[in-house]
């Protein structure tokens, strides 16, 4: 380990003892479990700003934070899963004694042998394990594969297909009346007949044009490429509005991040 | 392709612009009417043509009502501030609801660990038991209208409404339950801001509510399931008999072929992100296709492959892609078992894991398949910083701008699903991607036609296409 290493990581343990002792200072008056408290929000704010750290670039901070960070979550979920899915789930469902082994409420009315088949598929896929009979552990899967697709086939016919043609039914001419009305009232309000009638063109074409770029089986040549080009001009304006409300969003979280350092760990701002 | 970003620079800007304007134009909420009480209301004008029927395409336990508002709702008098729904009932659903009340504080002893003794149980069943017999005699006491039983207030519902659905449980238990086949009797009052002042309606009965074995509903899901499938079948069968089928050339695809030589040239490894979606989720069903490619054409090359995982069951389908693909290419000697494996089913530790894996490996060739989230731009952004090649592709639209900006190259939604039939070339994927052109040839020609319809006013036509789930 380089020397410069050395001195930066016994730099950072220092400044993170001193903000502890600081930290834990300032709490003794608000909480009781104030060296504990004080080393969480250190520990907070310190992992904080090891993550930070890779916007420099990677480093033994970063990798700290990291590896600490895969490996409480990876423990966490495998143990969410055991206690929520198997013993908060499954057991009260189906055995009085291993209920009260794990001491979770019995439910025997809602007793069901069907709770059985994801128990039997579950140790189908751990079979795959052993070397001889790994090659079941594809049954399951296939099922669960298999069922999904079924259920999603239906869902996204209704939600993606139908309600999709459904939403393009739209006036193309709004409130017509003629064209001597329309541009004696022709405004740019946004609830004017104008900005309705443009919106509906706009929702016609582009889900026209968005269509025909989809198209794989032709190619998209003449008239048609001219529409195909249209739909991917269509789908890039599209994904650049999404871009910048989505950055909106995200700029929002680092400001939460911000305001934890600032308030909760420095206390600068109240 | 450059034309392509100065869109995307546009619609940035048209999204900021509107966000201003949003901001300028925050309308006043709107300022409560506000009547003052009078002190001699007279009694509105009751509602009309009160019908009450069987909630279609449902499964039982609801009725619907309609009715004709009041004269004095937004006229007359104005008086009407809103109705009353009341359904009679028989006064037994007050034993019935003094055993619901019983078995749960049993329930809530048993529950609560505190005792599971046999008393408890027995206890239990004895109250569930008087409750089943109860039951029984709801119906014969519903048929006894209108002796021994009174209207009971079901919901308020503001002035303007003219229907509405009695919902009712179908658990026996329920406090809301309402039993099928059983003559029900439903009235509407209306009301005034005199809570003394209020004018009943006639009483709509017996109706009786029971579920239906179809969703009428569902109708043109279930046509386009079989327009759908004969398509399939038809394309496919044609497929399997030699016919060509065009698929026209993908860029992000052919693009894998000229990355992995580029890893193989430079010695580095491909790094083959699935996302966050599950086994059943279509994109990460088509991003297994796409590694079975990049898996095979590494295996030739004999490059390194990683693959890094958020789902267990995912890795298990992903190990078996790539181990297949090694015997297919003949290299199965070379099939490492530890380049597919597992990291966290936590989203953000999972992004540090794979971000911690691309300036360390430096991977030559990153590939983004499958679904993805809030991660994907910390993914491509990464793997750009580290100067990889990137390929990506999701049918995830919030975050397909995040790919185009930071990867070289990206399949846009269902170029994805395109991708697996342009590189398996199998029947049944050519098969089926030429029916799915057929399929929005179809829904080119329906909005074209719906919007005759509504311009001309065929309602029935675009009402066709209204699916209530």
């Amino acid at each position: 380990m380089k020397r410069t290493t050395v001195l930066v990581m016994v730099g950072a343990i220092v400044i993170f003892g001193i903000s502890w002792v600081l930290k834990s200072m300032s709490l003794t008056s608000t909480t009781d479990h104030y060296i504990a408290k004080g080393f969480a929000i250190t520990f907070a704010a310190f992992l904080t700003l090891c993550i930070f750290s890779f916007l420099y670039k990677d480093n033994p901070f970063y990798k700290f934070a990291e590896h600490l960070f895969v490996g409480v979550s990876a423990a966490f979920w495998m143990s969410m899963g055991f206690w929520s899915t198997i013993v908060g789930n499954l057991i009260p469902r189906v055995s009085e004694t291993l209920s009260n082994y794990f001491k979770v409420p019995y439910h025997p009315e809602s007793y069901n042998p069907f709770y059985f088949l994801p128990v039997f598929l579950g140790i189908l896929l751990l079979l795959r394990l052993s070397r001889k009979v790994g090659w079941v552990s594809r049954w399951p899967l296939a099922f669960i594969v298999g069922t999904t697709a079924g259920f999603n086939f239906i869902r996204y016919l209704r939600s993606d297909f139908i309600e999709q043609v459904s939403a393009t039914f739209v006036p193309l001419l709004v409130d017509w009346q003629g064209i001597g009305h329309f541009f004696s009232n022709l405004s740019l309000s946004s609830t004017g007949q104008f900005v309705a009638m443009l919106s509906n063109w706009v929702i016609f074409f582009g889900v026209l044009c968005g269509i025909i770029y989809f198209f794989f089986s032709k190619e998209h040549k003449g008239v048609f490429g001219g529409a195909s080009k249209i739909g991917i001009w269509i789908l890039m304006i599209t994904f650049g509005a999404s871009f910048g409300y989505t950055v909106m969003g995200r700029i929002s979280l680092l400001v939460g991040r911000i305001t934890f350092l600032f308030k909760d760990w420095l206390s600068l701002i109240s | 392709m450059a034309l392509y970003k100065w869109f995307f620079v546009l619609g940035f800007i048209f999204c900021l612009c509107g966000m201003a304007t949003a901001q300028e134009s925050g309308v006043p909420p709107d300022s409560a009417n506000i009547d003052t009480i009078s002190q001699s209301i007279p009694p509105p004008a009751p509602v009309t043509d009160l019908q009450a029927f069987d909630t279609r395409n449902d499964h039982g336990h609801s009725i619907t009502l309609k009715w004709k508002k009041s004269a004095d709702d937004g006229a007359g008098n104005n008086s009407v501030i809103g109705y009353e729904i009341y359904t009679w009932e028989p006064n037994m659903v007050d034993s019935m609801a003094q055993l619901r009340s019983e078995i749960d504080q049993v329930r809530a002893a048993i529950y609560g660990g505190k005792k599971t003794g046999e008393d408890l149980k027995k206890k239990i069943r004895t109250l569930k038991d008087q409750y089943d017999i109860l039951l029984e005699q709801l119906t014969v006491a519903h048929a006894g209208y209108p002796e021994g039983g009174e209207w009971r207030l079901v919901d308020k519902v503001p002035a303007g409404t003219e229907t509405y659905v009695h919902l009712g449980s179908k658990e026996k238990l329920a406090e809301g339950y309402i039993p099928d086949y059983t003559d029900l009797y439903y009235r509407v009052d209306a009301l005034t801001a005199d809570s003394v002042v209020k004018t009943p309606s006639v009483v709509v009965g017996p109706v009786q509510c029971y579920g239906q074995w179809f969703n009428t509903e569902q109708v043109p899901v279930l046509i386009t399931v079989i327009l759908f499938g004969v398509l399939i079948l038809y394309f496919v069968m044609l497929a399997r008999k030699g016919k060509e089928i065009y698929v026209r050339p993908i860029g992000g695809i052919e693009a894998v072929d000229d990355a992995i030589g580029r890893a193989t040239e430079m010695g580095k490894p491909i790094l083959y992100v699935l996302g966050l979606g599950s086994v059943s989720d279509v994109a990460t069903i088509a991003a297994f296709t796409i590694l079975q490619r990049v898996a095979k054409k590494v295996a030739e090359y004999q490059t390194d492959l990683i693959v890094p995982t958020y789902d267990p069951i995912v890795m298990s389908v992903a190990q078996d892609v790539v181990k297949s693909a090694y015997y297919d290419a003949g290299r199965a000697d070379t099939y490492k078992e530890d380049s597919v494996f597992f990291v966290t089913q936590s989203q953000f530790a999972y992004v540090a894991a794979v971000n911690g894996i691309m300036l360390r490996d430096l991977p030559a060739t990153n590939v983004y398949m499958g679904k993805f989230y809030a991660e994907s731009l910390l993914l491509a952004e990464t793997g750009a910083l580290a100067g990889s090649i990137q390929i990506s592709g999701t049918d995830e639209i919030a975050q397909m701008p995040f790919f185009i900006v930071a990867c070289d190259y990206t399949l846009i939604g269902e170029e994805l699903y395109a991708a697996s039939a342009y590189l398996g070339r199998e029947p049944i994927l050519l098969g089926s991607l030429k029916a799915q052109d057929y399929a929005k040839a179809a829904i080119i020609i329906l909005s074209i036609l719906g919007i005759i319809a509504t311009v001309l006013g065929f309602t029935w036509f675009t009402e066709f296409f209204h699916v209530t789930s």
